[in-house]
C-alpha cells in the first residue's frame, strides 16, 4: 500500500497529472494564459478533487463494481455543481472570469482518473492525501504555465489579482517589462502547447540528470559529492 | 451461472444504489442552491448596478435604474436579434439618459458586448465593454481596467465627430486604434455609432413610457 510520501511524490512530481499523466489538458491549456486564472482554476480543481476522492473512498465498499462509474460520475457532477453555486455566491467576479471552466471540471479526466485508480481502492486518509497531492501537482503545472505565458505574453504577473484576492489586490500587478508590446503567440492556444512541451522537456531533463546521478557508483556508504 | 431471478435481484440492487446517490446528490444541490440563491441574485444585481453606474454616475439620476426598464425588440443597429433591455435614467421625473447593451459582432474573436449610455441630448454618457473574448494584451485594451481608450467616447455624438469620422484613424476617422490591434477598436467604434443611430431614430419611444413610469421613482 502506498505510503504518504509516495502519494505526495507521485502527485507533485513522479506522476504529476499535468506533466506526466497529461490528464486534464483542456483546462490546463485553456486557462493557463495568466497566473490569476491558473491559480483560480487550480484551487477549484484541488477542492473538487479532494471532495470527490473523500466521498468515493467513503462509499467504495457499498457500490457494486458494475455501477461504480455512473455513481462516480454523479458524485463528481454534484460536487462540481455545488462548488459552482458557492463560487457564484462568494467569488462572483472570479466566477465570471473562469466561466465555462468550472462546469468543465466535471469532465476533467484527472478527477475520474483518481477516483477510479486510487480513491476507490484506498481508505479515507490516503484518498484525501492523494486528492490533495494530485490537485497540488495539477495546480503547480497550471501555475507554472500561467507564469510563463503571462510574462512572455504580456510582460506582467498577477494581472487582475483582485478577481481572486479582493479589491485590495487591484494594484498587485507586477509589470516586469514596461512598454512591452506583447507576444501574442504565448497568449494564444499554440503558446499553451509550446509552453507545456517545454515544461515537460525540462522535467524529463531533470529526471534524466537525477537518474544519472543516482547511477554513479557510490563508494561504500559515502555520499557522492559531485556527479559532474 | 446465476439464474434469472438472481440477475433480476442484482439489477434491482444496482438501481437502488444509483437511485440513492441520485437522491443524495439532488438533496445536496437543492440545499446548496437554496442557501446561495439570494446571494447570487444580489451579486448579479450589484454587478449590473456597478456597470450601469460606471457609465452613468449615480448623482446624475435619482431613480432606480433596475426598476425603470423597457424591453425593445432586437435591431440591426443594436447588433442583435434578441430583445434588449433599456435602463432609463431620470432625475426629478425628467429623462436623463438611456443605457442599453449592444453587440459588436465583428470583434477579433466573436461578439463584443458593450454597455452604452446615451444622454437625452444625444451625446454619449459613456461606453464600457461588458463581455468580450479579445486577445489579452492586445484587443482587451477596450476594457477600462486595461486602458483609458473606452473613456474617450464620453461626450461624443453623431455630430462630434461627424458621421464619416466615426472610424479608426487607420480608416481615416477620429478614433485611435491600438498598437497591433485594429479589428477590435474598429468593431467597437462601429457598434457605438450604430447605437447612437438607434437612439436618434427611437429616442421618443425609449423615453415615452419613461414619463409615466418615472412617477414611482
Amino acid at each position: 500500500m502506498a505510503s504518504y510520501s509516495d502519494i505526495a511524490r507521485d502527485g507533485l512530481w513522479k506522476n504529476n497529472p499535468g506533466f506526466v499523466q497529461l490528464l486534464g489538458l483542456c483546462p490546463l491549456l485553456a486557462v493557463s494564459n495568466s497566473l490569476v486564472n491558473a491559480l483560480g482554476l487550480g484551487l477549484a480543481t484541488i477542492f473538487v478533487l479532494v471532495t470527490s476522492n473523500v466521498i468515493i473512498s467513503l462509499i467504495r465498499d457499498w457500490v457494486q463494481p458494475q455501477v461504480r462509474i455512473p455513481v462516480f460520475v454523479m458524485v463528481i457532477a454534484a460536487t462540481v455543481t455545488a462548488i459552482e453555486l458557492i463560487m457564484q455566491a462568494k467569488l462572483y467576479e472570479l466566477y465570471k472570469v473562469l466561466g465555462i471552466f468550472i462546469p468543465l471540471i466535471t469532465t476533467n479526466c484527472i478527477i475520474m482518473g483518481r477516483a477510479e485508480a486510487f480513491a476507490a481502492k484506498n481508505p479515507l486518509p490516503k484518498a484525501l492525501a492523494d486528492g490533495l497531492a494530485q490537485g497540488l501537482g495539477f495546480s503547480a503545472a497550471l501555475v507554472l504555465l500561467g507564469i510563463m505565458r503571462e510574462i512572455l505574453g504580456q510582460g506582467t504577473l498577477l494581472h487582475n489579482a483582485h478577481l481572486l484576492f479582493g479589491e485590495g489586490a487591484r494594484d498587485w500587478t507586477i509589470t516586469l517589462i514596461s512598454n512591452y508590446d506583447g507576444f501574442l503567440l504565448a497568449i494564444l492556444p499554440p503558446g499553451a502547447f509550446l509552453g507545456l512541451g517545454l515544461l515537460i522537456a525540462l522535467k524529463n531533463d531533470i529526471d534524466r540528470r537525477m537518474a544519472q546521478r543516482a547511477a554513479q557508483p557510490a563508494t561504500a556508504g559515502q555520499p557522492v559529492d559531485s556527479a559532474a | 451461472m446465476p439464474d434469472r431471478n438472481e440477475t433480476l435481484r442484482q439489477i434491482g440492487i444496482s438501481s437502488a444504489i444509483l437511485a440513492a446517490f441520485a437522491i443524495a446528490g439532488s438533496a445536496l444541490l437543492g440545499l446548496t442552491e437554496d442557501n446561495t440563491r439570494e446571494q447570487i441574485a444580489a451579486n448579479e444585481e450589484a454587478f449590473l448596478n456597478r456597470s450601469l453606474n460606471q457609465v452613468l454616475p449615480e448623482d446624475r439620476h435619482d431613480n432606480d435604474l433596475l426598476a425603470d426598464t423597457l424591453e425593445v425588440p432586437g435591431d440591426e443597429l443594436l447588433g442583435t436579434a434578441d430583445p434588449v433591455t433599456v435602463y432609463r435614467a431620470s432625475k426629478q421625473g425628467r429623462p436623463v439618459a438611456a443605457l442599453f447593451t449592444v453587440v459588436a459582432p465583428d470583434g477579433y474573436s466573436g461578439d463584443i458586448r458593450l454597455l452604452v449610455g446615451v444622454n437625452y441630448d444625444g451625446t454619449l454618457a459613456g461606453v464600457r465593454a461588458v463581455a468580450h473574448r479579445e486577445t489579452p494584451g492586445l484587443g482587451d485594451a477596450v476594457e477600462v481596467d486595461r486602458s483609458d481608450w473606452i473613456l474617450g467616447f464620453a461626450g461624443l455624438s453623431l455630430k462630434n465627430p461627424t458621421q464619416e469620422h466615426w472610424r479608426v484613424k487607420k480608416d481615416g476617422g477620429h478614433f485611435d486604434q491600438f498598437t497591433g490591434a485594429t479589428i477590435t477598436p474598429r468593431a467597437v467604434v462601429k457598434a457605438v455609432k450604430k447605437a447612437l443611430l438607434y437612439f436618434e431614430q427611437h429616442r421618443d419611444e425609449l423615453f415615452m413610457s419613461a414619463k409615466t413610469d418615472a412617477e414611482h421613482g
